[in-house]
């Protein structure tokens, strides 16, 4: 309970103003590149998938199971290997939870290339490989930037759960302000965590109108 | 590393055993708690998400409602709680409610939305009402993408429900925040494979769930098995990560 503390002291925020920025670069830093590299290894497997289908279903039943590991739980159990409060603790799960988002949307955007477009890829002399990587791929770009712009929020989310082992960026304002029964900091983690996914967001949306002029109107 | 080591040390605790910090009791814990959360999740999430689906109307506010809630750091929403209203179950349950409410509610309004406009012109050619429309023809038909979305919300609550140990609450995260706190490296590693555990065995059973609850002509039985998965049972609707996935949204929004 708060014993007469106002729930923001308007006079912390501007005093640690450069503290929050850093806190808020290094949760981006965190968030953020695992979700790249997911996307770095989530492309080959899905067209890897695309090609021979027979791949996918393994695949998608182990980042199923993946995807349902408690992000906690998956920190603890990798401080043996990475260590305590270092950032591999919570890139290696962010990024095995990223893939696990962006490669069922990556198969499934390579899926829905249509198949006339496919068949005038096949007429015009485009081997398997070939079409793959110069038609369907590109055609998938919709696809790819909607599961990246559910990876990336979630994984901007969920690493803030990393306070908890010692390095999550703006998490350790939750832990900071919980210790200290200071509502200030907490909130300003809980905002700045929400616009740092929002800015994140819009990127990927204005990255899909440059990318795909086609897909104007069609997401959300 | 010496994981079997401490898993037995961790089995092995008599205070693991029986009592309040058994693993059974945690284990129970853990369920009440993270049901409660899914069920009030429900409760409004589901008759909202059919209602928009089948009028049509507020998909957008649905899906971009969603996308601000996954934003939202449980952490923060939970020591937040915490400290305004004092260590209880309401501030873990509401948290985890905001955590479950928008999978459903994107899963119901797809699952309804995604149903075939013919099968529900006939409904309506054969006299059936709106509300009997949607009960008796669209929830079933959705019934395979309701459960994947409450398959979603689930694994997620039981994920996070680990989170309430840290505000003092009970479950299973109790083992891993203690183990953590007092360098006990078995206590930790003891709960979050339980944690595990607990989520996979519920994925299995939504799995399953799933398949009973397709329509019996679109279950994966012997015949409609295809060659090319060689027979494997395949997910029947996994939930869309994306509207801009679903066909119908595809071609209809301006």
């Amino acid at each position: 309970m708060l014993d007469g503390e106002p729930l923001v002291r308007w006079r912390w925020l501007g005093d640690h103003l450069g503290y929050l920025g850093d806190l808020t670069a290094d949760h981006a830093v965190i968030a953020l590149v695992p979700v790249l590299l997911a996307l770095l290894l989530a492309v080959p497997l899905g067209l890897a998938c695309a090609r021979f289908p027979r791949l996918y279903q393994p695949l998608a039943a182990v980042f199923n199971v993946v995807y349902a590991l408690p992000s906690l739980a998956v920190f603890v159990v990798l401080i043996p290997y990475t260590g305590l409060a270092t950032r591999e603790t919570v890139m290696v799960p962010l990024t095995c939870y990223a893939l696990a988002v962006l490669l069922p949307t990556t198969v499934d955007g390579l899926r829905a290339v249509p198949e006339p477009v496919r068949q005038a890829a096949t007429a015009l002399g485009y081997g398997p490989w070939r079409r793959l990587a110069a038609v369907e791929l590109p055609a998938s770009v919709p696809y790819l930037i909607g599961g990246l712009r559910v990876a990336a929020v979630s994984s901007i989310s969920l690493a803030a759960v990393g306070a908890l082992v010692g390095r999550g960026g703006l998490g350790y304002l939750f832990v900071d302000g919980f210790q200290r029964t200071f509502p200030t900091p907490i909130l300003a983690g809980i905002v700045l965590v929400a616009l740092l996914a929002l800015a994140t967001d819009l990127l990927l949306v204005a990255a899909r109108r440059v990318l795909a002029p086609w897909a104007r109107g069609v997401a959300r | 590393m010496n994981w079997l080591g401490w898993l037995h040390d961790f089995f092995a605790d008599p205070a693991h055993r029986s009592g309040p910090d058994s693993v059974v009791h945690r284990v129970l814990e853990h369920l009440a708690f993270s049901a409660e959360a899914l069920g009030l999740a429900a409760l409004v999430a589901l008759p909202l998400g059919l209602l928009i689906g089948y009028s049509g109307r507020g998909l957008f506010v649905v899906t971009a409602l969603a996308g601000v809630a996954r934003a939202l750091p449980t952490l923060g929403l939970v020591t937040l709680a915490v400290l305004l209203a004092g260590v209880g179950d309401a501030a873990v349950l509401l948290p985890l409610t905001a955590l479950a409410a928008p999978p459903m509610l994107v899963a119901a309004a797809e699952g309804v939305r995604g149903t075939d406009p013919d099968v529900r012109d006939a409904a309506r050619g054969i006299g059936l009402t709106h509300p009997q429309t949607l009960l008796r023809v669209c929830v079933p038909a959705a019934a395979p993408t309701l459960l994947a979305g409450v398959r979603t919300a689930s694994v997620q609550v039981i994920a996070t429900a680990t989170v309430a140990a840290y505000v003092g609450l009970g479950g299973l995260g109790r083992y891993v925040i203690d183990g953590l706190a007092t360098r006990n490296y078995p206590t930790t590693v003891g709960g979050a494979l339980l944690v595990v555990l607990l989520a996979v065995a519920v994925q299995l059973l939504f799995a399953l769930l799933i398949r009973l609850a397709a329509p019996p002509g679109a279950r994966p039985g012997p015949r409609t098995r295809s060659r090319r998965t060689g027979g494997a049972p395949t997910d029947p609707a996994p939930v869309k990560t994306d509207p801009a996935d679903s066909p119908a949204l595809v071609k209809e929004t301006p």
